[in-house]
């Protein structure tokens, strides 16, 4: 899998991809490859204040209930509603299928995260399993 | 498939539909002798809100109603037709002596309401229960309340609020390893705690150095499962304690794995204030949809005013009655005194076994785990090598290079007679087979089962295609669990 570049990533498996002061953000491939099939995806309203690192949100798959961490702090500024009924976007589109668009608060902050050759390597290691 | 050897062959497994699908107006599986008291006019005492229709409500004759049951039941796996290994659950056998005692009249008979002068039967059982897990657990006071394993969780961390209230601060957060039961921190948000999760090292137990960095005046507890989820005992408990009680912390243990330890170590003595058990798992009263479940939960003395109400005590009078009188108290958990027929079974399983009988259930349930780690090792990755007890945690790294997951894995043993292990958990080994035999089960049986198990990874490598597509020999084959969990149809309507 070739993670795009331009995005920064976390090592829970977080994408953003920010254009001015806006972040979008998801979960990679192959945080949904090891997720399996994702049945149900909790995103924060509209206006909620995201921390850098701390849950917003949960995807719940047939094996189980994961949290998502937030890749940057700021405020929701949109969520993606098509993933309430159709949450298999996630499998099949993980780069695609975006979760929620923030306000950064703090743009230093994506420094501190991962390129996409850098993830890359992160999830060989992990996947040594 | 030429090892096959099977527990099971093919049974005839009776076709049945829904009970409302059987429903023709003005059957009825009763008859009611003419009445023989003035009639009352219904529509007059209720006025507009009597009800006449009834909905979709099934009428069919008895023998429809026991046979629809009955042609239920031949789908059903059950402990009394084999082994039932799933990890973590402890789906031990219980014994027909438990049963037995149940249904001796006057505990049978019972009734809640029963004044305490004609309850002391029924008293002086929960008081000797009592006394007989606050001795196997080295703890000093305990509560029979709770209905189950999560409710014992949150009812104990009802108790550490409380104490640490009664200190001047009521403390921010729990600490869970990324081992634990999905309860554990599901049980803290419930209490209002914020969860802050603990590596586990290398050998799969609590990291000390990572618990020293994020122990501080704000976490209340740690909830530690020990042994732990992947079977493997905690070796440096004591220190794990030491270093909650410095920083005035208190040391919460799920017991759900006590199973390992009965007669042999306590966690009183190893430093926890407060656990619970479950006598579902450890003490063999019926688990699962049979149960009901029942929680007890055990603490130190200076947690004891916080305990549910009431109390179990003796009176002056030598009598036994409940104590209402707890000011400090986190309140009732559970109407009356909990799941009653659970403590009588509780109480015959460990009396029927004694001290010693109860000591040789936590040896066979230890050697009957390692006796299937062993047979299975090579065959299935064994991702910890530390040395486990009641279970044993294996991985499907070997099976998933041809495609094969545990879940796959899990659906082919069905096809060889054995219930399931538990899939894909503990979280912390990806792609899990967790494997749990109990003391009920004999070399022959666990024989068999660990034929199975490498007669399954011969398939993998021959033809996955089967493992893919099992189970062959069920009822139903393969369901589609994700459709189900996305596009769930949770009722039934008549078709017009």
């Amino acid at each position: 899998m070739v993670y795009p570049t331009g995005r920064k990533y976390t090592k829970e498996h977080e994408w953003i991809q920010t254009s001015g002061s806006t972040g979008v953000i998801g979960i990679t491939d192959y945080a949904q490859e090891s997720l399996g099939d994702i049945v149900f995806v909790e995103l924060p309203k509209v206006g909620t204040e995201l921390a850098a690192g701390k849950t917003f949100g949960t995807v719940e798959s047939v094996k189980a209930v994961s949290d998502l961490y937030a890749p940057a702090s700021g405020t929701v500024i949109e969520v993606n509603a098509e993933l309430a009924t159709s949450p298999e976007k996630v499998n099949k589109d993980p780069h695609g299928a975006w979760m929620v668009k923030i306000a950064l608060k703090n743009p230093k902050e994506l420094d501190a995260l991962m390129s996409a050759a850098d993830y890359e390597k992160f999830v060989a290691e992990e996947a040594g399993h | 498939m030429k090892r096959m050897t099977r527990k099971a062959t093919r049974h005839v497994n009776q076709n049945e539909g829904l009970i409302f699908e059987k429903s023709s107006a003005g059957k009825a599986a009763w008859k009611l002798p003419p009445l023989d008291v003035p009639e009352v006019d219904t529509a007059a005492l209720l006025g507009g809100v009597e009800r006449k229709d009834l909905g979709n409500m099934p009428e069919v004759s008895e023998i429809e109603i026991i046979r629809h049951f009955t042609r239920l039941s031949t789908w059903n796996y059950a402990i009394d037709l084999g082994m039932y290994p799933l990890g973590s659950c402890t789906m031990k056998y219980n014994p027909r002596v438990n049963e037995a005692v149940a249904r001796v009249e006057g505990i049978a008979n019972g009734h809640p309401y029963q004044p305490e002068r004609i309850s002391q039967g029924a008293l002086l059982i929960l008081k000797t229960l009592s006394e007989c897990l606050l001795e196997i657990t080295g703890m000093d006071a305990i509560t029979l309340q709770p209905a189950a394993g999560a409710h014992g969780e949150m009812t104990g961390l009802l108790m550490v609020r409380a104490y640490h209230q009664s200190q001047g601060n009521a403390r921010k957060k729990i600490l869970i390893p990324d081992s634990a039961h999905g309860t554990n921190p599901a049980t803290a948000a419930m209490v209002n705690y914020a969860v802050e999760n603990l590596k586990s090292d290398s050998r799969g137990m609590v990291d000390i150095g990572a618990l020293e960095a994020q122990m501080n005046k704000d976490v209340a507890a740690l909830m530690l499962t020990n042994p732990n989820t992947l079977g493997i005992f905690e070796q440096n408990i004591h220190k794990i304690a030491d270093i909650l009680h410095a920083k005035g912390g208190l040391l919460y243990m799920d017991g759900a794995n006590m199973n390992a330890l009965v007669g042999k170590v306590r966690p009183g003595d190893f430093g926890v204030d407060v656990m619970h058990l479950n006598l579902h798992k450890t003490f063999s009263t019926p688990h699962g949809g049979g149960g009901p479940g029942s929680g007890p939960v055990a603490i130190k003395k200076a947690l004891e005013p916080f305990l549910p109400r009431p109390v179990v005590v003796t009176k002056t009078d030598g009598t036994l009655g409940f104590d209402y009188d707890r000011p400090q108290s986190v309140g009732r958990v559970r109407a009356f005194y909990g799941n009653f027929g659970m403590f009588v079974r509780a109480l015959a399983y460990i009396q029927a076994n004694g001290p010693d009988g109860l000591r040789q259930t936590t040896e066979d349930a230890v050697l009957n785990a390692n006796y299937i780690r062993k047979g299975l090792e090579g065959t299935y990755h064994l991702p910890y090598s530390t040395p486990t007890m009641h279970e044993v945690v294996f991985s499907d790294k070997l099976q998933a290079k041809k495609g094969v997951r545990t879940m796959d894995i899990a659906k082919r043993l069905i096809d060889y007679g054995f219930h399931p292990y538990t899939t894909a958990f503990p979280l912390i080994v990806p792609g899990a087979l967790m494997i749990e035999p109990t003391e009920s089960e004999s070399k022959e049986e666990m024989d068999l089962f660990i034929e199975a198990m490498r007669s399954i990874a011969e398939e993998v490598e021959e033809d996955p295609q089967t493992v893919l597509d099992a189970p062959h020999s069920t009822r139903v084959s393969r369901l589609d669990e994700t459709a189900a969990a996305r596009k769930p149809v949770l009722r039934w309507k008549p078709t017009a």
